[in-house]
């Protein structure tokens, strides 16, 4: 087991495009790390640099104590488990968990031992004399496991392992991957674009946008502390509402009325024009639902719901609103990065299952002003953000991309170093 | 009739094609006296029988001693040839189906041209060079033409092959701990066999099958092929070939090629990389 560190890491192709620029993460011995990002962010290339399939074009990656940057796969004594499983299909299921022991020189003894006891950990045991093209996508999924499990590497690196199972299986491993990686105790990199996983499995999570690195942050720091746009987009889900904002004193002017933020929120944003105010859909509220003393800390607005579905537990509803032009540009953009559609600017708002709100009616809904966030539409930034409880920032993110027009992320408080 | 329209062109396609091979066959157990006398009917019978007699006369008789051992050249030339051209195309096709490398292009072209070069226009230049290398009627000097003549097919059929092994399976042997070699060995060339045996049984029919090389490049009976040994066959009387020896040895010349195919088919099987990855 050994502690993984990367230090200002470039991967730069042939035509020059960084597809990883200048990241640096510490991934401490035993944790549980996450790489999550839209595609194309540069996640899988930062694994396949940690396990050595690609090269570094500049910094350093050590390993334990070794620096491994031109060291071949087979000496950084990593296990991966490829998306796509990548079993032997001409070995059956026990040579393919043998396969790295017998490379190793193992006996026998000592490789059926660790074989049985791999199997037996992930219930492959009557499928031992299988091949893998006889098995289900779940058992091919536990092949590739055990194969990475029976050795003892230094650390796991998981490349979108569940992309390829139904929604069901992908829970089900979710919990025994989490279970297994406690257990062992083992140092973990997992690549992943789904923010479910991400939010459950990680100890930290690291985001990424176009090869940089945007915050890095356990989940829930990253979910109530989201340094800039980008990672207030993109983690949560339905995701947070982008809305055009001023502020004036402790009041921010919303496009369905006037809400009042704490002082040191409001304090933050002053002497800014037009900011957008982000609001998680759970911060919403069927005002007829809550009890008085709840309705005060916060503000109450009227708006025309136009759908709601209802789901038991909880209800969306879906108020459209006018976006101002300017911020409209802006979050179109920020939409096309999350790898969405643009569609029309509406608010999702987060409704108690007993909210007898129906389509099409007025509606009085109560905000959690103390909630908001606001960033600054320019550069991204989260003018409200609590940076002591928002993970390691990383140092000048926008120093990677100056050229970039459309506003790249910005950390804010990062000293630049290299302008 | 829709029905029958099926089974009855197999049948005429199978008549057509078995007919010659049947003929042959029976021809072989006809007495050489019928034969040449004319007419004696498509099965051998009571009159025209010989039993195994013109098998015997064929492995035996010393008249015809040079065709056991022509048939033993045969079988050690086309089997290193096989055997030295699959090895030197698998490694050639693995470069070319997974490396970078200056010169790709024109190694495929080259291949593609030797290929189509046709085959008699070499044979002067060959047994004037072979001579002077003293390879000139040995196994050698057949060898060397079998192997560059049936690598450029064993290196594009193998190259098609290599690519359609996902890159994961050799990376994640490498993250296992094997060198690209063993990823190679233990991985790829399994993944690979059937493409391996189909180059290999192309590889075998073309040396087993070659007359031109074989009665060019060979003058005694030291490395001359079956083949060529045939052209070798007279009877008694000059001007009748014995058509039934001739018979035999060619039914004799077919069975070490059907036991290859029995013997190789069982490895081309479609689908082993099923499995491998998801899909």
């Amino acid at each position: 087991m050994a502690a993984i560190t990367m230090q200002n890491i470039v991967k730069k192709y042939g035509d020059g495009f960084p597809a990883v620029n200048d990241v640096s993460i510490d991934v401490a011995d035993g944790e549980f790390m996450i790489l999550v990002g839209p595609s194309g962010c540069g996640k899988s290339t930062l694994l396949r640099m940690i396990v050595g399939l690609e090269d570094i074009t500049s910094g350093d990656m050590v390993i334990g104590e070794r620096k491994v940057n031109d060291l071949a796969p087979r000496d950084r004594n990593l296990a991966m488990v490829f998306q796509n499983y990548a079993l032997y299909p001409h070995l059956t299921v026990y040579e393919n968990i043998a396969f790295p022991l017998r490379l190793a020189g193992a006996s026998q003894a000592e490789v059926d031992q660790k074989v049985r006891e791999a199997s037996k950990t992930l219930e492959l045991d009557e499928h031992l004399e299988r091949k893998p093209g006889n098995l289900s996508g779940g058992q091919r999924q536990r092949v590739a496991m055990g194969r990475a499990i029976v050795r003892d590497a230094d650390a796991f690196l998981f490349d979108e392992p569940l992309s390829n199972l139904d929604a069901k299986l992908r829970g089900q491993m979710r919990t025994e991957i989490a279970r297994l990686q406690k257990r062992l105790g083992i140092t973990t990199v997992y690549v992943t674009h789904d923010q479910t996983e991400a939010m459950t499995l990680g100890d930290r999570v690291a985001v990424l946008k176009r090869g940089i690195l945007q915050q890095l942050a356990t989940p829930r720091e990253l979910y109530e502390n989201p340094l800039n746009l980008f990672v207030a987009g993109f983690i949560g889900s339905p995701p947070m509402n982008f809305l055009p904002a001023k502020v004036s004193g402790n009041t921010v002017e919303l496009p369905f009325g006037n809400v009042t933020i704490p002082a040191d929120k409001a304090s933050a944003a002053q002497g800014k024009d037009l900011l957008i105010a982000g609001i998680r859909p759970e911060h919403f509220e069927d005002a007829s639902v809550l009890d008085a003393s709840a309705k005060t800390s916060g503000s109450t607005f009227r708006a025309t719901v136009d759908v709601v579905e209802w789901l038991g537990n909880e209800a969306y509803a879906y108020v459209p609103y006018e976006a101002h032009t300017d911020v409209e540009a802006q979050l179109n953009q920020l939409e096309k990065e999350l790898e969405g559609e643009s569609l029309r600017t509406q608010l999702v708002v987060s409704l108690d299952g007993a909210s007898r709100i129906k389509e099409g009616d007025e509606a009085e809904i109560w905000v959690n002003s103390a909630k908001i966030h606001l960033f600054d539409p320019e550069s991204g930034e989260n003018l409200t953000a609590d940076r002591s409880a928002a993970g390691t920032i990383p140092p000048d993110m926008d120093a990677a991309a100056p050229a970039e027009a459309e506003g790249e992320a910005d950390a804010g408080d990062a000293t630049d170093l290299t302008k | 009739m829709k029905k029958l329209g099926v089974p009855i062109g197999v049948l005429v396609i199978l008549v057509w094609c078995l007919l010659p091979v049947v003929w042959i066959i029976s021809l072989s157990f006809k007495s050489e006296e019928s034969v040449t006398a004319g007419n004696p009917g498509f099965l051998p019978s009571d009159g025209t029988n010989a039993g195994w007699d013109n098998y015997n006369k064929v492995l035996t008789d010393d008249l015809y001693d040079f065709f056991p051992r022509a048939i033993i050249n045969s079988i050690g030339i086309s089997l290193i040839a096989t055997t030295l051209s699959v090895i030197v195309a698998t490694l050639a096709a693995y470069a070319i189906a997974r490396l970078e490398f200056k010169g790709k292009k024109l190694v495929l072209t080259m291949s593609l041209a030797i290929a189509m070069f046709p085959v008699v226009s070499l044979i002067g230049p060959l047994f004037d060079m072979w001579r002077t290398f003293g390879i000139y009627d040995t196994w050698l000097g057949l060898i060397i033409p079998y192997m560059s003549f049936t690598l450029p097919l064993a290196i594009w059929t193998l190259s098609a092959f290599f690519r359609e092994i996902p890159w994961e399976m050799e990376q994640a042997a490498q993250v296992d701990g094997a060198t690209s070699w063993q990823a190679f060995r233990k991985v790829i060339v399994p993944l690979a066999a059937p493409g391996v045996f189909t180059a290999a049984i192309l590889t075998f029919f073309f040396a087993w099958n070659d007359f031109v090389f074989g009665i060019s490049l060979t003058s005694t009976e030291s490395a001359r092929p079956i083949p060529a040994s045939l052209a070798f066959f007279v009877g008694a009387d000059p001007f009748n070939r014995p058509a039934s020896l001739l018979a035999a040895a060619a039914v004799i010349s077919t069975i070490p090629i059907i036991i290859i195919v029995l013997l190789f088919q069982r490895k081309i099987v479609a689908g082993l990389t099923s499995g491998a990855v998801k899909g």
